[in-house]
């Protein structure tokens, strides 16, 4: 590994990417780390999601592998921030770490045969997946349908509560000597010959060696502030959370459609039911998913699409009264792969971006493979899929006009 | 032309909420020629205000009364489509592009019953009058049986004809803290103090501002008489400067201590004293509900004082910052049921496409004009004093529904990496239970920013401000009926028989009503 004694680094998202990146800066040593974000920390992307950290919905390939390594980080990494000080593992206790397994239910034939297909794959590539019969489903959700064709079992799926999870990750690498500095928003770069030597934000000039742009959803828009364009844009997702139950739900339940809803592109709306209850007693109910920018306009009929799904899985929960909805913006790339690297366009911008709805799970993964990247270190999965300069990132905008550029 | 037709053309008004400012509202909205959907999650119009005075003075059923007659004039227009019983669970925007008002989705049917009826209602204008629910800071204890909201009191002893106890004290702020002691009275409780939180120098200096104003007001001051002489007929006194800090009790309240305070609330040392009560009924003024015009993206204006600083911002026809949606009632200001009455004809009239310069409506206007001075007054006579947290403990309370207390707050917010109000939210969980904040939102909100400091920043893009009145699901909603298809859009048609003539307006107010 390189000496980086004294780098500057600047994490933009205090967002969970922006806190597992910032954490593993910190902890590496050599790196002085300054997290900024024009909101509070954790409070956008962050806390308008479900908190997964799944394999399952995964086929084999780069994303699974970034999958499977950031779910070995995963209990790792809380046992290590518990260990710090009483508070810390009072702060981890909140994460609500979760092993609780999935389960993805096929409703049709059709769609029984393509989930079986898809296991297989799964298998081969090293994911526990277990085919459940209808005794031991119905033992495992006594609650759901019984009108299904197929289900599988997935022990590595996991939940926690996600800003609370980017809260504890934010606040190791704070005790490790990164600072944070929230109301403070990127306006654009400095350069010398060709190279990122600052920031430009609303509190001054930030100098930095090293700059990643963890801005989630925003990173599309900040990465052409900073004047190296990237394809991330939002895409919309909509959960309900019902009032506290008695537990109903064990597992965190999922239509197959899933996984076909999360592989799309289409611009309109795609829904398929996703349900799991949370520790506060309530469930919630997921997922939509659709571009319409930013527009935070609450959508009854996305909502109404969102329970007819659920109550297929759960008829029961008809009676059962939805407290509270909210959505978030997932960034999202067109090849469906994260961002993370170098710019090769702009040397000193690093990008940690593009998880769209996998971020709170892939955070440590990704963490870990841009501390490696940026030690010149031998990552330990292949980081060619998610390099910056391939078409799909670099497509688009790369080459329409910046309305923001600096 | 036919009747069908021109029934279709003319505007369709939704009014949300049939209190005092909604059925002024409905009421001026028919008289300027439109349709009117008129809902209210009750039984009955007349909304908080009503539910209590119309009893008494002389029960639901005096026929006789202005207020039975304006009821009777609007829920028997041809015209007007009344929705008892009914909930808006959600407005949904238009496209950015075409700013007007929402669609408004409604529920119909006993809220604990099954299988509400879903609507959708397409208004030209909406007039939003839900009103505000009672204001109770906390305090350590004020979780325990036997002590009530002061709203809650009056509608137990009214409604459910309960004699709260025998030795009970009354503690707040407000001028609403009379009629419920005289409710108390009435019922035959033992009121032992009407005790008013804030020095008798800010009370009447408030008051006193600008005095000739208080001549537009006759009636208020009247009224106050009134009340003076209820208490001490009653010998129960009425203490300025003094409040309850704390509740105490095994398994429910047994005793009060109250203390005395300075202008800004904060305890004067050595002046507690404990008393004995078996119930404690405590008010610290009103709270707007602010749901409804935030999902209608209505621009909220923010008052100095206190954690009910925010109300909504309307313009002098009592537009909001959103076209076709205006306000009335307490939710653009704390005034009482006659400044809402008044802003509602406004309102309606208006939102109805009534002319602006119909005479009528200047002295509608010179009557809301002095509404909301008394409003102003009401604010500064009894404002919430800054130092209030003082009292709590780290083991109070906040938010009943998910227990979360003081301390959890105080944790929260020196905990620098969590210390964003959702993430707060979401750790603590204040606020994520069944009431969705209703009662500790703008509290909890008030308690972080002292204990934090204002949030940085504005919200990101897409994402709204963390307001503690935001509640996209505006009402709970079942799944099963949130799965089924609405019925068709409600444009609010209705028998084409009216005979109004739509090109002279009526004067949009009470005074010309005879009686039905």
């Amino acid at each position: 590994m390189r000496s980086m004694n004294g780098t500057r680094v600047v994490v933009i998202g205090a967002g969970i990417v922006g806190a597992a990146c910032a954490r593993e800066l910190a902890l590496t040593g050599g790196f002085q780390v300054t997290v900024v974000d024009r909101g509070g920390a954790a409070e956008a992307t962050t806390a308008h999601g479900e908190g997964n950290v799944l394999v399952s919905d995964k086929g084999p390939g780069p994303e699974l592998r970034l999958a499977q390594l950031s779910r070995r980080l995963w209990p790792e990494t809380l046992a290590a921030v518990a260990a710090r000080s009483p508070r810390a593992a009072d702060v981890v206790r909140a994460v609500e770490w979760d092993p609780k397994g999935g389960i993805v239910v096929a409703t049709t034939e059709a769609g029984a045969a393509e989930l079986t297909r898809f296991a297989a794959a799964q298998r081969a590539a090293g994911v526990r997946a277990e085919p459940l019969d209808a005794a031991a489903l119905a033992a495992a959700e006594p609650h759901l349908t019984r009108d299904h064709a197929a289900a599988l079992h997935y022990p590595e799926d996991a939940q926690v509560q996600p800003a609370a999870a980017a809260a504890a990750l934010l606040g190791d690498a704070l005790a490790h000597g990164a600072t944070l500095r929230t109301g403070c928003e990127v306006r654009g770069a400095r350069t010398r010959g060709g190279r990122l030597t600052a920031v430009r934000t609303t509190e001054g000039d930030l100098a930095a060696d090293l700059v990643i742009n963890a801005a989630g959803p925003w990173s599309g828009r900040l990465a052409a502030r900073l004047g190296a364009p990237v394809d991330v844009r939002p895409r919309r997702g909509d959960i309900l959370v019902t009032a506290p139950l008695p537990p109903t739900v064990f597992h965190k339940v999922y239509d197959a459609d899933y996984v076909g809803a999360v592989g799309s592109s289409a611009e309109d709306l795609q829904t398929s039911a996703v349900v799991e209850a949370t520790r506060g007693g309530s469930v919630l109910l997921g997922s939509s998913r659709r571009r319409t920018g930013f527009d935070d306009r609450l959508r009854p009929d996305v909502l109404s699409a969102l329970a007819a799904k659920a109550l297929r899985l759960f008829p029961g929960l008809a009676g059962v009264a939805v407290m509270r909805a909210y959505g978030g913006f997932r960034p999202y790339v067109p090849d469906h792969l994260p961002v993370i690297g170098a710019d090769p366009r702009l040397p000193g911008l690093w990008h940690a971006s593009g998880h769209e709805g996998a971020g709170i799970g892939l955070s440590l993964g990704t963490a870990r493979l841009l501390r490696d990247l940026v030690c010149g270190a031998e990552p330990e999965i292949d980081p060619a899929p998610f390099r910056v300069d391939r078409p799909a990132v670099l497509g688009a905008s790369a080459t329409a006009p910046s309305e923001e550029s600096a | 032309m036919t009747a069908a037709s021109r029934e279709d053309a003319r505007r369709h008004v939704v009014v949300v909420g049939a209190g005092p400012a909604g059925l002024a509202a409905a009421a001026a909205a028919l008289a300027a020629g439109a349709r009117v959907t008129l809902v209210d999650a009750a039984e009955r119009p007349g909304g908080q205000y009503h539910r209590t005075l119309a009893e008494e003075f002389g029960g639901p059923h005096d026929g006789g009364s202005p207020f039975a007659r304006l009821r009777r004039r609007v829920l028997g227009h041809p015209r007007c489509t009344w929705r008892a019983e009914t909930s808006v669970w959600a407005l949904e925007r238009p496209d950015p592009e075409q700013p007007g008002p929402p669609l408004v989705h409604t529920l119909t049917g006993p809220a604990d019953g099954n299988g509400r009826r879903r609507r959708v209602l397409t208004p030209d204008a909406l007039v939003l009058a839900p009103g505000a629910h009672d204001r109770v800071l906390p305090f350590p204890g004020w979780d325990l049986p036997g002590v009530y909201a002061a709203g809650a009191a009056q509608a137990l002893v009214k409604g459910e004809r309960l004699v709260i106890g025998d030795a009970v004290l009354l503690a707040g702020t407000g001028p609403f803290l009379l009629p419920v002691a005289a409710s108390l009275l009435a019922a035959g409780a033992g009121l032992r103090e009407v005790l008013e939180a804030n020095p008798a120098a800010t009370v009447a200096r408030g008051w006193a501002r600008r005095p000739w104003e208080l001549t537009a007001q006759p009636g208020k001051a009247a009224e106050l008489a009134r009340y003076a002489t209820l208490l001490a007929r009653h010998r129960v006194p009425y203490r300025t400067g003094r409040t309850v800090i704390e509740a105490r009790g095994e398994g429910r309240v047994e005793e009060a201590v109250t203390a005395r305070l300075r202008p800004d609330w904060s305890v004067v040392p050595g002046t507690e004293r404990t008393v004995a009560v078996d119930a404690l009924c405590v008010g610290h003024g009103f709270s707007p509900q602010l749901e409804l015009p935030l999902a209608a993206g209505c621009t909220l204006l923010r008052t100095p004082a206190g954690p009910a600083g925010e109300f909504v911002a309307v313009d002098g026809d009592q537009l909001t910052s959103v076209p076709g949606v205006y306000a009335a009632g307490e939710i653009t200001g704390i005034a009482g049921a006659p400044a809402a009455r008044t802003e509602g004809a406004l309102a309606g009239w208006l939102a109805a496409g009534g002319e602006p310069a119909a005479p009528a409506l200047r002295r509608v206007r010179r009557n809301r004009d002095r509404g909301r001075a008394f409003a102003a007054r009401l604010a500064a006579a009894h404002p919430v004093g800054a130092a209030w947290p003082g009292w709590l403990r780290s083991e109070t309370v906040i938010c009943r529904c998910e227990e979360t207390d003081y301390g959890a707050l105080c944790r929260a917010a020196a905990d620098e990496a969590g210390a964003a109000p959702r993430v707060t939210k979401l750790a603590t969980r204040a606020g994520l239970g069944p009431c969705q904040a209703r009662i500790c939102g703008p509290i909890v909100a008030e308690l972080t920013t002292r204990l934090r400091g204002a949030p940085p920043g504005g919200p990101a893009e897409g994402l709204p401000s963390a307001a503690p009145h935001r509640r996209p699901l505006a009402q709970p909603i079942r799944l099963g009926e949130l799965a089924r298809t609405p019925d068709a859009p409600d444009t609010g048609t209705t028998d084409p028989s009216d005979p109004t003539d739509p090109s002279h307006p009526s004067e949009p107010t009470d005074s010309k009503e005879s009686t039905a």
